[in-house]
């Protein structure tokens, strides 16, 4: 069973994040860096079909600059065995960034490309479908589901309302969401292990833009709020601003 | 500019962001001289294109071949590229459901182009496209422009405006451009779950509980809140990850994120990671025997105090007038 996993280095959700002197980018000051969290269920859910196959191999693919190598070490510590990191130190929009992460999938011959259903920071819920294209297999994202017979998989997907299954062979490519697998926490011996996997580093190569950005900004300011009142007797003033102020009841 | 929007059927039922897709659609292709184009593939298109004959496409397109029927996002993404190709299509605008931004992300691909997902605004200019979109968990929103003659976006629910009562759309009856020996993967069966009739990511109220429920069963009060006001109940992770709520009903970082008109937050703190499920919500009701919580700096309208107590009686109020 040969799986790659496509792992992300993003800001740790709790970081301020501030437009950068640019107004395109954030202000890299003081930024902490992490695994996106839903990448965390594609590296726990690659070690468990390895072992499951009791053979093959568990490789972390990520796009980023030269310093990703601290959230790599990480999945390595996880129970991944080696990994590739195609550097590159701009923004990547999402079809870049897969074209970049296909360049290196390409010629491997994987039998699983596994992410995270989406991105914490750019949120775009895209990438793992733009590498199936360019590889030229399938991808399902969303998937809380994963059973795998020989070749064939039996697959159930996460929608408003309830859950889609779905079948095909493999090579597929998946996009992990909660609920998938519990990821492990590495064990001291896995941390101390993974300094010594190794992670082979190579440029990134990507097409031209399809998209620019144009600015990054701070959200639209909410309106300011207020503390109606205390307890219970402050109930009958919030129905009445429900009612007279935000027109909702 | 000509707009193409598929529309998302789930159980022989249109849902509701596809509809504001399309009014969307309308009023930007009405801008800049062009049409608004529907999409329906799914056994029983004629029923469905029936239903949203006024909702705002000039033109619909529709094929019922079963074969739809066992269609993934996979094999649609490639038919919404073709039919994008020989139609002139200068935008594809998908809702952003779930199905909606994985279908936008494989027609974006086929097309050779990076999708703009999860829209909160769209807009023309010239012949690009300009797309605001919440990055960062919702702490910062993005600008971008596309490049290219073709662009694809899907727009978040509640975030297009209805067109309903527009005048009747053209009809096209189109040919199936697969068959099942194209499908790579076949959809087998969707399971709803029981509950819900509306979600989350389409409710217009949301009630959710935090770990100051205290217990599993205490969400029996937010449940009949619930009811009273026509709304859906949510959680925050904590209450999640205790088994004390199903994950779809999660809210935040690592669940769903939210846009209803009033959200009424229980017992929840506010970590950032829950306020980035539902920062966009458009009136937001704390209430937290905490002053100090943080979700009283984002709340519209808050209440300190004992929610057991809180709770019944903005259930009594509401009864009153409701």
């Amino acid at each position: 069973m040969k799986v790659a996993v496509c792992l992300k280095r993003v800001p740790d959700t709790t970081t301020k994040i501030e437009v950068g002197a640019d107004g395109k980018s954030i202000n890299p000051a003081g930024v902490q860096y992490v695994i996106s969290p839903y990448d965390e269920f594609a590296v726990e859910e690659g070690i468990r079909r390895k072992e499951a196959a009791g053979e093959g191999s568990v490789t972390i693919v990520t796009v980023g600059p030269a310093a990703s190598t601290d959230v790599i070490r990480k999945a390595l510590g996880m129970g991944a065995d080696d990994a590739v990191l195609a550097t590159n130190e701009e923004s990547l929009d999402p079809r870049r960034t897969a074209e970049a992460l296909a360049g290196v999938l390409r010629d491997r011959g994987d039998d699983l490309v596994l992410f995270g259903r989406t991105s914490v920071d750019g949120q775009s819920a895209q990438v793992g479908a733009q590498v199936a294209g360019l590889l030229g297999i399938p991808y399902v994202g969303d998937v809380v589901g994963l059973e795998i017979e020989g070749r064939s998989a039996k697959i159930t997907r996460e929608v408003e309302g309830g859950h889609v299954v779905l079948r095909g062979d493999l090579p597929l490519a998946i996009g992990c969401q909660k609920g998938l697998n519990e990821p492990r926490y590495p064990s001291l011996k896995g941390i101390m292990m993974a300094k010594k996997k190794p992670i082979e580093t190579v440029e990134a190569t990507c097409g031209d833009p399809t998209v620019e950005t144009v600015s990054l900004a701070p959200p639209p300011a909410r309106p300011d709020g207020r503390i109606v009142g205390e307890g219970v007797d402050a109930v009958p003033e919030l129905v009445r601003l429900l009612r007279e102020e935000a027109k909702i009841v | 500019m000509n707009i193409l929007v598929p529309i998302e059927v789930r159980s022989g039922e249109v849902k509701k962001p596809s509809l504001e897709a399309l009014g969307l659609a309308r009023s930007l292709a009405e801008g800049a001289g062009g049409e608004a184009i529907a999409l329906v593939l799914t056994p029983g298109a004629e029923a469905i294109v029936e239903s949203i004959a006024t909702a705002g496409a000039h033109r619909i397109l529709h094929c019922g071949a079963d074969v739809y029927s066992r269609t993934a996002s996979e094999a649609l993404g490639r038919e919404y590229a073709r039919i994008a190709g020989e139609r002139g299509i200068g935008l594809v605008l998908l809702a952003a459901t779930v199905a909606g931004k994985e279908r936008a992300a494989v027609t974006a691909g086929a097309l050779g182009v990076a999708a703009a997902n999860d829209a909160t605004a769209v807009r023309l200019d010239g012949g690009s496209v300009l797309i605001e979109r919440p990055v960062y968990a919702g702490k910062a929103v993005e600008t971008l422009r596309t490049i290219g003659p073709v662009a694809v976006a899907s727009i978040r629910p509640n975030y297009g405006p209805r067109a309903d009562g527009s005048p009747a759309a053209e009809v096209e009856a189109i040919e199936p451009g697969l068959t099942d020996g194209d499908l790579r993967l076949t959809v087998e069966s969707f399971e709803a779950s029981a509950g819900k009739a509306v979600d989350l990511t389409e409710a217009e109220i949301i009630v959710s509980g935090g770990r100051g429920l205290g217990s599993p069963e205490n969400f029996a009060l937010l449940e009949s809140l619930a009811a009273r006001l026509g709304a859906v109940v949510g959680a925050s992770r904590a209450v999640v990850d205790a088994g004390w709520r199903p994950h779809s009903d999660q809210v935040g970082q690592t669940g769903k994120t939210v846009s209803p008109k009033l959200y009424i937050a229980v017992g929840i703190s506010g970590a950032i990671q829950h306020l980035a499920g539902m920062s966009s919500s458009r009136n937001i009701v704390a209430i937290n025997k905490d002053p100090n919580a943080p979700i009283f700096q984002i709340a519209t309208y808050g209440i300190v105090g004992d929610l057991f107590e809180v709770v019944p009686r903005l259930e009594e109020e509401l009864a009153a007038i409701l």
